[in-house]
């Protein structure tokens, strides 16, 4: 097996995670490329969530709709996951549930409960039902009793159930992987990156025991695919965060909102290492938020915060402040479904629109999306050295699939940039005097004097000023300072690099435009067609020069949102048409095979203009 | 540093307020503060709320941030916190303090940030015209309003309190010369000092004029009240401190007293930070990057 998707379900609360990032660190141990894709409820106990840990034999971002080995942790995982696992596949599970019925799982939709219902054509369906209709399907039911085995090897060792049982998701784990074939070493690595002490001892402990057990051997096989050293396995939020102590980030705020607080909550954690005194403020409100920041960026310190919808909504404000003022500042945009709250815990591009022109007035702002770990980690940096060099607001796009997606990455690749070009001025000697720092520039770009520079003080204000900052409503004042900070949106649209801007990976006849986390599946869905090419867009505003590369293309979008804004960016920017949109809101991440199903059908010309796509569980 | 003279911190711009505003006074105040600490311009800040109080940083010759309106102090405090070497004043009015700005009206109460907040108080929004603020009593009408005020009063001191500010006065804008000495003494004051100050607005409200406060202002130092909280001040005495600070925060009409009500000792937020940042504050935000990096350390918990 080449391409391999384990997927583990259950009540949210029970540590499904710490299964998926063992299974994950695991197989990473015998040397596979992992992606694991994390999709959950807001809510702290009880409800459905579950991840998928993708294996691939080189690097992987991108995930598959159909799942190869099913571990349901509970009856939920069993009626939910109906029609997920591909023919052939397997599921394991605890028989104890089967007695259930559909009534009899409380947090089970009532649309997934009635779709259940129509399915099986039964008032009430038992799980046991369920299960048939899996082994109708072709998928290969594999019992067991995961409490039964933990209390079983519990007294085998002498330790009290109760203990035991908080093994079960290594037992989970460790099934899964003796039913595979695979190695048990590994497993007592990625156990010993998890655990220390006796806690460690008794996982370990455990993982043996269920490997000493006899299992049938499965029609497929997991092998190793030959350790590398030197490989790191992280999250997108981790990834940003790492990339803003790269970045030289000292100063962060946040007002706690899934999925961006993780990296806050990140950097909060790490003010110990070396050269990562970033000092963390959790605020009052959003509002505080990036207000602090700003107050903090006035004195040079290089200032972010962090936020998804409902935050960014009200950050608004503040945004334009730090525009008006020419503030540096970084405002990480985790994007989450919306509108209002939303979808809080799921994935959207529904904000790319408001990132580049929400607000009153005009002001110059870069807009910049990163398309998978890596990227998140490069552009914070490009985020921070953007702001400080065109001294003005950054919105650096992820969302909620990168922020909590899992990933294996070459550890070499995490690399600080380097990266300048800030305009300070120089300290003064003597008695201070006002210094004209809004004094227009050919670039549009005036040094700045962070608050406490020596010898000299000016104003700021968020009225339209003078240069000294001085409140003016004079006409030819105002025009000059629209015009002095308008400028810098030229000035960086011609300094920033291209590869910076946007990369064609491939051209084709249908070309294909995305931005942000939908660049995984892109990529990947290449290799499954012809003639399709992709352009994806980094930078968002400034918008880059593409024109060119649109002529007598048939242009498709791809993005996660309802209705197609890159579409209209794109059309707005290029006068070019876009003729196909194909768009997914249901909060679920594309997954490979509806991204080559839907440019498949484009490239026939079978395509209408609107595609939606619907999958996800 | 040269030295400076009283006029050399003050702005070679004319300040806009309405004859006989209020705000003169709190300048003129401000001014001499600022000059008698000898503070230098270059390492002070003062920011500033929107209303015409928010005008303020304008006619001074320090950095001078006159922010948005209602979020003068998170933007106040990121700063001090970047960096502490500053010396952070924050002006705003009544409605920018205790309207828009409430939230963070008491958010900075918890953190006890090491700045002064200065709060002038006219009763009413003057910049808008003269609509109810958040100070004004219940059923009082002033001029711009068509009816008396449908909605009542917060007490700024009895709020400061109750959200832990560790130095709390109140001042008079027409007593220029205590109101230079509470400001000196609030900036002085090692936490976040919460000056509230009385400050008429000739243009818009009639009630309480210069003419109504005059013979109802006092001074608590007159009285023999004494503000001092010393830490480790047993329960008792610490009831009867708050006993006395609540009947003096909530006297009005009669006699109104200025002075200090509060004065206590607690550490800083830059103190409590240090649990978070142990280089802090010596290695403090503005400082910038000090030492590379160690992105290995940080990756070694991620590795395979
Ligand atoms: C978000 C926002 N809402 C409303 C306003 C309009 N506005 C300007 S000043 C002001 C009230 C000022 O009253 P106060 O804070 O008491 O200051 P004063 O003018 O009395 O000194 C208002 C509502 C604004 N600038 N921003
Ligand atoms: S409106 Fe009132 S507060 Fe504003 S400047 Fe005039 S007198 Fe002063
Ligand atoms: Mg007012």
């Amino acid at each position: 097996m080449d391409d391999f998707t384990w997927r583990v379900g259950g009540p949210q609360g029970g540590g499904i995670e710490t299964a998926a990032t063992l299974f994950a660190r695991a197989v990473g141990k015998g040397g596979w490329w992992v992606a694991t894709k994390r999709e959950y409820h807001s809510n702290i106990m009880g409800r459905h969530s579950y991840l998928d840990v993708r294996l691939s034999r080189k690097p992987v971002a991108s995930f598959r709709d159909r799942v190869d080995f099913l571990v349901a942790l509970d009856g939920e995982t069993l009626a939910r996951h109906l029609g997920e696992v591909r023919e052939g596949g397997v599921l394991l599970y605890d028989p104890k549930v089967l007695d259930l019925t559909v009534h009899k799982l409380p947090m089970l939709d009532h649309r997934v409960a009635e779709d259940l219902r129509e399915r099986l054509g039964r008032e009430d369906p038992s799980l046991r039902e369920i299960l048939q209709a899996y082994v109708e399907a072709g998928v290969q039911p594999l019992p067991y009793p995961f409490e039964e085995v933990a209390d079983r090897i519990g007294a085998e060792l002498g330790v009290p159930s109760l203990q035991a049982r908080r093994t079960l998701n290594t037992i989970a784990v460790a099934a899964s992987l003796h039913f595979l074939g695979f190695p048990l070493e590994p497993l007592l690595e990625a156990l010993a990156l998890q655990f220390r002490g006796k806690v460690l001892e008794l996982n370990q402990s455990v993982a043996q025991a269920v490997y000493r057990e006899e299992v049938p051997k499965l029609s497929f096989q997991l092998h190793l695919n030959g350790y590398e050293p030197g490989r790191v396995y992280l999250t997108g939020a981790q990834a940003a965060a790492l990339g803003k102590l790269a970045g030289g980030l000292r100063f962060q705020t946040y007002y706690p909102i899934s999925p961006a607080t993780d990296e806050s909550t990140y950097l909060e954690a790490h003010t110990a290492f070396t050269g990562a005194d970033v000092a963390v403020v959790q605020t009052e409100d959003e509002i505080a938020a990036v207000t602090m920041a700003i107050g903090a960026a006035l004195t040079g310190a290089k200032a972010a915060t962090a936020t998804s919808g409902p935050g960014f909504s009200l950050m608004a404000e503040g945004m334009g402040f730090a525009g008006m003022i020419e503030a540096p500042l970084v405002v990480t945009l985790y994007q989450r479904g919306g509108p209002s709250t939303g979808l809080p815990t799921r994935t959207e591009q529904g904000d790319l629109m408001f990132a580049i022109r929400g607000g009153h007035g005009e002001y110059p702002r870069i807009v910049l999306a990163s398309g998978d770990l890596l990227d998140a980690f490069l552009d914070a940096q490009k985020a921070l050295a953007w702001a400080w060099r065109y001294q003005t607001v950054v919105v650096h796009l992820l969302d909620k699939f990168l922020a909590s997606t899992g990933q294996i990455l070459p550890q070499e690749t995490l690399k600080p940039l380097a990266l300048d070009g800030e305009r300070r001025l120089a300290p003064k000697e003597g008695k201070p005097t006002p210094y004209a720092r809004y004094a227009p520039t050919e670039d549009g770009i005036s040094p700045f004097a962070p608050l406490g520079t020596p010898g000299v003080f000016y104003w700021m204000t968020s009225d339209e000023h003078d240069p000294l900052g001085h409140i003016t409503e004079d006409p030819v004042l105002r025009e000059a300072q629209m015009e002095k900070r308008m400028q810098k949106l030229l000035t960086a649209r011609k300094e920033i690099p291209l590869a910076d801007q946007y990369t064609l990976f491939r051209d084709g006849e249908v070309l294909v435009l995305g931005f942000g986390s939908v660049k995984g599946t892109l990529l990947e869905a290449l290799d499954h067609l012809e003639g399709v090419g992709y352009l994806h867009l980094r930078l968002l505003w400034p918008f880059p020069e593409i024109a060119h590369l649109l002529e007598g293309k048939r242009l498709v979008t791809v993005e996660h949102n309802y209705s197609g804004q890159l579409a209209d960016l794109v059309q707005q920017e290029t006068l070019k048409k876009v003729h196909h949109r194909v768009v997914k809101y249901n909060g679920r991440p594309i997954t490979l095979e509806e991204a080559v199903e839907a440019l498949k059908a484009v490239k026939r010309g079978q395509a209408p203009g609107r595609i939606v796509l619907r999958k996800g569980v | 540093m040269v030295e400076l003279k009283l006029t050399d911190y003050k702005a070679d711009k004319h300040p806009d307020w309405c004859p006989g505003c209020g705000d003169f006074g709190i300048l003129s105040a401000l001014q001499m503060a600022l000059f008698e600490l000898r503070l230098d311009p270059s390492q002070t800040v003062v920011f500033s709320g929107i209303g015409c109080s928010g005008k303020t940083p304008h006619y001074l010759n320090v950095y001078g941030v006159h922010t948005l309106h209602g979020r003068v102090l998170p933007i106040a405090q990121g700063a001090k916190l970047a960096n502490p070497h500053l010396a952070v004043v924050a002006v705003g009015g009544d409605g920018d303090g205790l309207g828009i700005g409430t939230g963070h009206f008491v958010a900075a109460g918890r953190r006890n940030v090491d700045m002064l907040y200065i709060l002038y108080d006219n009763e009413v929004y003057g910049l808008t015209k003269g609509q109810a603020g958040p100070t004004l009593g219940l059923g009082e009408k002033t001029k711009s309003l068509p009816k008396p005020n449908p909605q009542g009063r917060v007490n700024p001191l009895l709020l400061a309190f109750a959200s832990g500010y560790t130095w709390i006065a109140r001042g008079y804008a027409y007593d220029v010369k205590s109101l230079k000495e509470l400001i000196k003494e609030g900036l002085s004051h090692k936490g976040l000092a919460f000056l509230h100050v009385l400050q008429p607005c000739p243009t818009y409200n009639d009630l309480h004029t210069k003419e109504w406060f005059a013979p109802r202002i006092y001074r608590l130092q007159d009285e023999g009240y004494d503000p001092h909280v010393p830490e480790g001040l047993p329960p008792e005495e610490l009831d009867k401190k708050m006993a006395q600070f609540q009947e003096k925060a909530a006297e009005w009409g009669e006699r109104i007293p200025t002075g200090i009500f509060w004065k206590a000792e607690v550490p800083t937020f830059e103190e409590r930070l240090k649990a978070y940042l142990p280089r802090y504050p010596e290695v403090y935000p503005a400082l910038g990057q000090q030492e590379p990096l160690d992105l290995e350390g940080l990756l070694k918990e991620f590795a395979l």
